[in-house]
């Protein structure tokens, strides 16, 4: 019972009262201009209006909105800080957006079992700080970790720069809290490092975009924190160099924290910004992380300079201390953003291909860009064979943007052609439903679908994200 | 499924091609730059900077959600109403959010385009704002009314006559700012003493430059002893200073507020009174007013003469604590063995760039111990008249700060603008600690660590 009638968002009079009694006036949200507020994401181009927005402040709180939401059939959109570069909160068929900024309090770090219990509100970088405050170490980190939500990485099984060496968000979570549309409160996993009692819900739960449920509380493992750091930063004169450096490092059996990849006008970009020196003239550069003790990480950095010297880069340096290092990838953070100087609309994308293909895939990249007369820049977490070509363009060329598209297209279906996916961190979202698919098969994607009506018969949760609605989609470039 | 018509679904081009003209009601064109709003591509790098957004946890009170609703209104999607007004006035103005943005968006500008679209919409549908009404264009625009304002003060503090506030009416227009003045402020000049100021002050040691002293309007009366301060300071250094006649308010309140045809009145007075004292160098140490005087030059597009004019005294302007630095090194005689911390003012930081100039003066006192407070340059939520007209949110970013003020444990908080002094004495108060803290302007502060312990 999919039901997918603009009708689906509309609060009525009556509902909204209901509504207000649950969170309190000052949390319930329908002026036209907070609305137009939630109408978009971090995701170019797409937008549209929720009817309501919550921002409820306790599990029950959550639980009775949800109920109300599901007897109606009102849309239930779970939004975090709204970073994500799907369209992932994008209120496509209106109804009520719930902000879950409010769960924002670190409940325990449990030292003795190395864990941490916290609200899904909590900014990504204010846990890093509070653990790392007690020698502990929670290593995911997305470029957006200022700014995203655990609970919204969570829900993105968001990456990062350390990818590499220490896995991704779901690598980390240990347990979950959540509420299903149907208001039921659950729990699923907790400290415990083994746990085999039944299906793996915490993983299903990890990645599933706002689809299945709302996660209001969470538990992640932590480690120790290494005891130091350093970072190298390499440049090369042309791109595939740079990337052939990066499959002989990991062929050598190194595995650092951190390899980044910028090309030049990423570079570029990055300097205006954050105003470090780079060397603009070049063509790429690689961005190296070892920690770990002291003498390890002294051995693997001056290893690994000697194999970039050797693959070709024209130079090659050492961070002179942790600050300057930090500062490297700060700036590398801003990437994304620090495109954005260029042109008025910046697309990126997520294709990721097995690490020994990263060379080719670059190559790939170019040739289509040339191809379609676009502009794509090229950055990303090339350890993890993880890249983000990203193509600045204008939203209001129509002709262009078409361009775009089809360029996109067909680096997806390299990127799977050479064994890849196409979205290596940043989810389905509504930007890759139509291409999930390809890599999933008809099979897959009739399984998702029975997996959220068991969680969700009513559709409710985040209708028109990562789950296609109506049978196979053709595959088709947006007119 | 949406409350608001037009534009739904997954939208693929704006309302409008070319979009950056809109039309108000009277017919006039405004312009919002569209390519500079769709340079923000909602990252949200900006939102940990934000105070109103770190305050409330709303989007539409974030620098991301505030561009999007000028998106919105650039488009047409969304009426320019008392609700948007509200939106674009809750924003502080701190450009925090320029610091902090990768995409380099310049909020500042969009804000101020943003206000005067509000303004001249609301000439048009005659809905004044009377506190800016009056502030604006009954009080700044007169030197003579501040003047007034600046005895009234004085007299209020030397014989403590609230009443007299109150019976000419000025009490109304700032009820709490005038209670809150009288207790911050410090000693304010009365009229003689700013009388027998004198016009230029000589060089102390071989003669550098000219410098012509921007005196401030408020400031001159409430931080007289300030610009007495900074004087001094630049004398020591090498310059003759020059107290400039018929220099008049910045205008940075009333470009903030929409206000633009009397912001560009005051720059032109400004920069025919500088024209005339022919100084090599103008000199500010007011952050907030020295960000709006660096900036004249964007004031007067489709005015070629007057931008040219402005631009060479834009050329010339320079805060204190940066010409201070610039100089050959003051030598400081009078230790001061206290901590100290430096709140940054925002239009000095975000705005111009200058953090480590003011830093780099208070380290070079002897004695001084110094200690960097967290988030030092974010809002202590002064902003220019901000904590007049939204004396709620002002306090709540104002607490917050304090928080980060305490843990410093320092002595002393030093900061470059009028305004934020105002407002640190303020928040001594509110946090209880007035025993063992105090505000001080950087200017103030190297003025102590000059003068030797007879003077
Ligand atoms: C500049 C920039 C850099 C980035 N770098 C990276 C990167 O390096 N690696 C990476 O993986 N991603 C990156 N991202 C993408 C994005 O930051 C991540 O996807 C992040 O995890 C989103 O967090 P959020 O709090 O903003 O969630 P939102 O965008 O608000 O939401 C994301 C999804 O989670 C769901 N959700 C949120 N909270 C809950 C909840 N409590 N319960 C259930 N569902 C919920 C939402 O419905 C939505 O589907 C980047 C984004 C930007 C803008
Ligand atoms: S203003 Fe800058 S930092 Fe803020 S959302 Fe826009 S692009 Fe990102
Ligand atoms: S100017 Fe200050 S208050 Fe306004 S949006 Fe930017 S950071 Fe927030």
């Amino acid at each position: 019972m999919f039901s997918e009638s603009k009708e689906t968002g509309y609060i009525s009079k009556e509902i909204k009262r209901e509504l207000v009694s649950i969170v309190g006036a000052e949390w319930y949200l329908d002026s036209p201009n907070e609305l137009y507020a939630y109408s978009y994401d971090a995701t170019p181009i797409f937008q549209s209006m929720p009817n309501a927005v919550v921002m409820p402040g306790s599990v029950e709180e959550v639980a009775a909105v949800l109920k109300v939401a599901n007897r109606h059939l009102i849309p239930v959109i779970p939004r975090g800080s709204g970073t994500n570069l799907a369209g992932g909160t994008i209120p496509i068929h209106g109804g009520i957006v719930m902000n879950m900024n409010r769960f924002n309090q670190i409940h325990e770090i449990d030292q003795q079992n190395l864990t941490a219990t916290l609200g899904p509100g909590v900014v990504t970088a204010d846990l890093h700080q509070a653990v790392e405050a007690v020698g502990l170490f929670y290593p995911p980190d997305p470029g957006s970790m200022r700014i995203s939500t655990v609970g919204g990485n969570l829900a993105q099984c968001a990456g990062g720069m350390r990818g590499l060496k220490y896995g991704v968000t779901k690598d980390y979570i240990l347990g979950v809290e959540y509420v299903l549309p149907s208001g039921e409160v659950l729990r699923s996993g907790g400290k415990n490092v083994k746990d085999v009692a039944g299906y793996d819900m915490t993983r299903l739960l990890v990645g599933s975009e706002g689809t299945l449920g709302v996660i209001t509380e969470i538990t992640v493992k932590l480690l120790p924190l290494p005891e130091t750091k350093r970072t190298l930063a390499a440049y090369y004169k042309n791109l595939v160099d740079a990337a052939r450096t990066v499959e002989r490092i990991i062929a050598s059996k190194i595995i650092p924290a951190t390899i980044e990849f910028m090309d030049q006008a990423t570079m570029k970009v990055v300097d205006d910004f954050a105003g470090l020196g780079l060397p603009t003239d070049m063509k790429a550069m690689l961005l190296i992380e070892q920690d770990g003790p002291e003498e390890l990480v002294v051995r693997d950095i001056e290893k690994m300079a000697e194999i970039a010297r050797r693959e070709g880069a024209a130079d090659v340096q050492i961070a002179r201390n942790m600050e300057e290092g930090a500062k490297l990838l700060a700036a590398r953070r801003a990437a994304l953003s620090a495109l954005s100087r260029i042109r008025p609309t910046t697309i990126l994308e997520d294709a990721t291909v097995p690490r020994s293909k990263l060379a080719e895939m670059v190559e790939e990249i170019e040739r289509i860009a040339e191809k379609y007369q676009v502009q794509i820049c090229t950055f990303g977490h090339a350890g993890d064979g993880n890249l983000h070509p990203t193509c600045m363009t204008d939203e209001r060329n129509k002709e262009e943007i078409q361009r775009v598209e089809q360029a996109f297209d067909e680096i997806f279906r390299t990127a799977l052609r050479l064994g890849g996916t196409i979205t290596g961190e940043h989810g389905v979202g509504m930007a890759k439903l139509n291409y999930l698919d390809l890599q999933v098969g008809d099979g897959g994607i009739e399984l998702m679908k029975r997996i959220k009506q068991a969680f969700d018969p009513n559709n409710i949760m985040n209708p028109g994200k990562l789950v296609p609605n109506h049978g196979r989609r053709r595959l088709v470039v947006k007119k | 499924m949406s409350t608001i018509p037009e534009k739904t679904e997954q939208q693929t081009g704006p309302a409008c091609e070319s979009a950056s003209l809109i039309n108000s009601e009277n017919g006039k064109l405004h312009k919002f730059n569209m390519d500079e709003i769709l340079n923000c591509m909602h990252c949200g790098f900006c939102l940990p900077a934000c105070p109103t957004y770190r305050q409330t946890g709303r989007e539409s009170a974030s620098p991301r959600g505030r561009i999007a609703l000028m998106k919105g209104v650039a488009r047409e999607q969304l009426p320019i109403d008392e609700e948007f007004e509200n939106n674009m006035y809750l924003c502080l103005g701190c450009r925090a959010c320029e610091t902090a943005c990768p995409a380099g968006v310049p909020y500042g500008s969009l804000l101020e385009t943003a206000r005067g679209v509000i303004e001249e919409n609301k000439k048009s549908s005659q809905r004044p704002s009377w506190i800016r009404r009056i502030v604006f264009e009954k009080l700044f625009p007169y030197p003579k009314r501040i003047k007034a304002l600046g005895t009234l003060l004085w007299a209020v503090q030397a014989t403590g006559l609230q009443s007299l506030a109150a019976k000419t009416g000025l009490i109304k227009i700032f009820p709490r700012a005038m209670a809150e003045m009288q207790q911050a402020s410090g000693k304010i000049a009365s009229p003689f003493e700013r009388k027998k100021r004198k016009r230029v002050m000589k060089a102390e040691k071989e003669k550098l430059f000219t410098v012509g002293l921007f005196t401030g309007c408020v400031m001159d009366i409430l931080f007289y002893e300030t610009n007495q301060a900074t004087a001094r300071l630049l004398t020591k250094a090498g310059c003759d200073v020059v107290f400039v006649e018929n220099q008049a308010c910045c205008g940075a309140l009333h470009v903030h507020s929409g206000e633009m045809d009397l912001a560009v009145r005051l720059a032109k007075r400004n920069i025919e009174a500088f024209e005339q004292a022919n100084v090599d160098w103008i000199v500010n140490n007011a952050g907030g007013c020295g960000a709006a005087l660096k900036e004249y030059h964007h004031w007067f597009h489709g005015d070629p003469d007057w931008k040219e004019r402005a631009l060479a005294f834009v050329n010339k302007m320079r805060d204190a604590n940066e010409l201070l630095a610039e100089l050959p090194s003051l030598t400081f005689g009078k230790p001061l063995p206290v901590r100290i911390t430096y709140q940054d003012s925002c239009h000095l930081a975000h705005g111009q760039g200058i953090r480590n100039q003011p830093r780099e003066l208070l380290k070079r006192i002897p004695g001084i111990e110094y200690a960097e407070m967290e988030q030092a340059d974010s809002c202590c939520g002064s902003a220019g008249i901000y904590n007049l007209t939204h004396f709620d949110m002002s306090m709540r970013i104002l607490d917050e700060k304090m928080e980060n003020v305490k843990q410093t444990k320092a002595q002393i908080i030093a900061t470059s603008n009028p305004g934020c002094l105002l407002q640190m004495k303020q928040g001594i108060l509110r946090a209880g600690l007035q025993d063992q803290m105090e505000a001080v302007h950087v200017m103030d502060l190297l003025d102590r660590a000059m003068q030797s312990p007879h003077e």
